[in-house]
């Protein structure tokens, strides 16, 4: 058996369309919004503000916080229950250790840097898709960050790795799923998780597939940012 | 050796390169990394010889000690009072700043200030851990009361202030309101005239939105001429 | 502590004038998007200025309550997102979010808008649930008001899933609609004084003296009522509050 053709008909190494947008939530210090083929996701950022509950503060630096929620309409089966499932409590803390390597949160100590993402629609890749409009949103709120962070999944379906895995793709029964995220300037790595049996050269391919896909959300990124702030 | 790749007034994002070689300085906002200097956060190139600087586009208002501030009362302790202070971090009040006459420890609080009062007050000391002490002694710092206030970016303060207060004083002017901008980007407005009052705050808030362009003293002058006799329908729905 | 707020407000609306500028009975601007959740059987965005929600509208296929064996059911749920406002936390709903979820869901309910007989498939057996989710995107200001929309324009949307008799196929919907009659439309009169005014901004929305949200019928009636604020009201304001309400209802009918 061979993945000859993807499903929806993309080449191994094509990504699904991309498209961002900054300062989405007016009451929000800084927001951001990114979607990438059916996956849609906002980001909001609160802060420096004072933290609760106080024990949490460290008095050497701000902390930060994230918070990932998908919607109860936003999936492609059954309507998901809403509040915190211990998946999306995962997701939460592996979204905090992809942004904190960018943030430099030493100006605010006892204080909180709170990203909610909120996902109304979503084909696989929504954690990936979260970090990217959490990035524009951080960057949006003045937040100092010494770079960008760019998240997408890489993959396996049988015998072919390719490049942003859809929900077919995702939860095929000979398939691995690897969402990475990247700085972009380094392209050190802050997010890396998988889910199944890979070669170390398939993993290697993974990496450069991500990497050169970092290029492209960057400049989706990055056009989002400067768009918000472009002569009227 | 080395060049810089960006122009005056760009807006550039976290980690977009500014410059190349070592001839340049890294300032504000911007940080080196080997033979490049890169922007540390959102922002607005500002070149200066060799110093590269950005001005922040966003984010939340950061005590510093000399600023002048307004903010309101949430809490009456024992020896003063807690303000908000429209960031991150509260500010004290204590007694001997609050009032030119003496008041006495277990002396009734709230006759002073109540919670919920506005004042407009500087800011005489910030701690490293961002404890901030408030002080009402000082030429205009008083308890406000009547107006509407207004929160606008606190980036964005120097641009309403204008350079020696030209611009806040050119809205004063047109509006007949008397106005008062706090560093902490929280706006204190009083006018006899509702229209007249909203002319005042949907000029600042063109001042707000369009800080980062070129000729906006002369924009704010038509915008101001424009709606002379005040604004009664909203600008935008 | 919000005294001096609520006094600029009333010697505004006594000039017949807001804060920003607006008249006491004008509505921002509205608009409408539907189909906005792909994956959802029905779903709408509504701005009412910068206030944002997004409803969405998911079916399953439940047994029905025995002593309604011949019924489906409905259930409308209000999420008061962090990311809308400085103001609300994440954790268990507060009592605000519980009163907006409970107030939308019958003002939906109760217009008998869904006749949930039609949601039987096998009397005694299977019948479709309804369950609309709104979530709050921005809030500025009128959360009511959009939630209620949001919630209606979702569900006049929304279409059945296919379903084999076993297993729902939510990936490939039918053009069959929820059969809808008499959709409600709700709104919020606010009472400062002895003034009245509809959506309120973020200020307006804290210092009312007291509010009722109504919905109302295309007819003219109405089909659900509920005082908030914490001063009394006669009842001549009553029903001048509800006079106001039923007029702007026609407004907002406009949209959906």
């Amino acid at each position: 058996m061979s993945y000859d053709k993807r499903f929806d008909g993309r080449k191994f190494d094509e990504t699904r369309p991309m498209e961002a947008k900054a300062g989405v939530i007016p009451r929000a210090v800084g927001s951001g919004w990114f979607k990438i083929g059916n996956t849609e996701a906002y980001a909001a950022v609160y802060g420096p503000r004072e933290m609760f509950p106080k024990f949490m503060q460290d008095p050497q630096k701000g902390v930060l916080r994230c918070n990932y929620n998908m919607m109860p309409f936003s999936s492609g089966g059954e309507r998901v229950r809403p509040g915190p499932s211990r998946r999306s409590k995962e997701i939460s803390f592996v979204m905090e250790r992809a942004l904190r390597p960018v943030v430099d949160l030493t100006e605010f100590p006892n204080a909180v840097v709170d990203v909610f993402i909120e996902l109304p629609q979503t084909d696989a890749g929504t954690r990936c898709a979260g970090i990217c409009a959490a990035s524009i949103a951080l960057a949006d709120a003045g937040i100092p960050m010494k770079d960008m962070v760019c998240a997408i999944s890489a993959g396996r379906v049988i015998d072919k790795m390719i490049i942003d895995l859809n929900y077919e793709e995702d939860s095929h029964e000979d398939g691995v799923d690897i969402p990475i995220a990247m700085l972009h300037n380094s392209k050190q790595i802050s997010l890396l998780q998988m889910d199944g049996e890979l070669s170390v050269e398939q993993l290697k391919t993974a990496m450069k597939m991500v990497e050169k896909a970092c290029e492209q959300i960057f400049e989706v990124q990055k056009a989002a940012l400067k768009k918000k702030f472009e002569v009227q | 050796m080395g060049e810089i790749v960006v122009k005056e007034k760009d807006v550039v994002v976290p980690g977009e390169t500014l410059a190349t070689g070592m001839d340049f300085l890294p300032s504000f906002g911007t940080y080196r990394e080997g033979d490049k200097i890169l922007a540390s956060r959102l922002g607005l190139v500002n070149v200066e010889g060799k110093v590269i600087k950005l001005v922040p586009l966003s984010g939340v208002y950061h005590p510093k000690r000399g600023d002048t501030i307004i903010g309101f009362v949430r809490e009456i302790l024992l020896a003063g009072w807690r303000v908000d202070t429209n960031s991150a971090y509260s500010a004290v009040l204590g007694l001997k700043d609050a009032s030119p006459e003496f008041i006495a420890r277990g002396a009734d609080l709230t006759k002073y200030f109540e919670i919920g009062d506005y004042i407009m007050a500087k800011i005489i000391n910030v701690t490293s851990q961002n404890l901030v002490d408030l002080t009402l002694n000082g030429p205009g710092l008083r308890k406000l009361t009547g107006g509407r206030k207004i929160m606008v970016n606190a980036n964005k303060v120097p641009r309403i202030i204008g350079k020696q207060g030209s611009m806040v004083s050119m809205i004063k002017d047109f509006t007949n309101c008397r106005i008062l901008v706090g560093q902490n980007g929280v706006v204190w407005i009083s006018g006899e005239d509702p229209a007249k009052e909203l002319l005042a705050v949907e000029t600042i808030k063109k001042i707000e939105r369009e800080s980062h362009l070129s000729g906006l003293t002369d924009a704010i002058k038509a915008f101001l001429e424009q709606h002379k006799d005040g604004i009664t329908v909203p600008s935008d729905n | 502590m919000h005294e001096e707020l609520r006094n600029e407000i009333i010697s505004l609306l006594s000039k017949q004038v807001r804060l920003d500028g607006r008249k006491p009975d004008q509505y921002r601007n509205i608009s409408i998007e539907t189909g906005v959740s792909k994956n959802a059987e029905g779903s709408a965005r509504v701005k009412i200025g910068e206030t944002e929600v997004i409803a969405g509208v998911k079916m399953e296929v439940m047994t029905p309550y025995p002593d309604t064996p011949d019924q489906g059911s409905l259930m409308v749920n209000v999420e008061l997102y962090p990311m809308s406002s400085p103001e609300f936390e994440s954790g268990p709903p507060d009592s605000y979010s519980i009163e907006l979820a409970r107030v939308t869901d019958r003002g939906i309910r109760e217009s008998k808008c869904i006749d949930t007989k039609k949601l039987c498939i096998k009397e005694g057996e299977k019948a479709w649930t309804v369950v609309i989710d709104v979530c709050t995107m921005n809030d500025s200001g009128n959360l009511f008001d959009a939630i209620s929309l949001a919630a209606t324009a979702a569900l006049k949307s929304a279409v059945f899933p296919t379903f084999d008799g076993e297993k729902i196929d939510y990936k490939h919907k039918t053009d069959k609609k929820i059969p809808l009659n008499k959709l409600p439309v709700t709104v919020t009169v606010f009472k400062y004084g002895n003034h009245l005014m509809i959506d309120p901004t973020n200020e307006e929305d804290k210092i009312y003296d007291s509010r009722l949200t109504v919905s109302v019928l295309e007819n003219g009636n109405i089909c659900s009522l509920q005082k908030g604020g914490n001063e009394a009201v006669t009842q001549d304001d009553a029903i001048r509050m509800i006079e106001l309400a039923r007029e702007k209802s026609k407004e907002l009918r406009k949209h959906i």
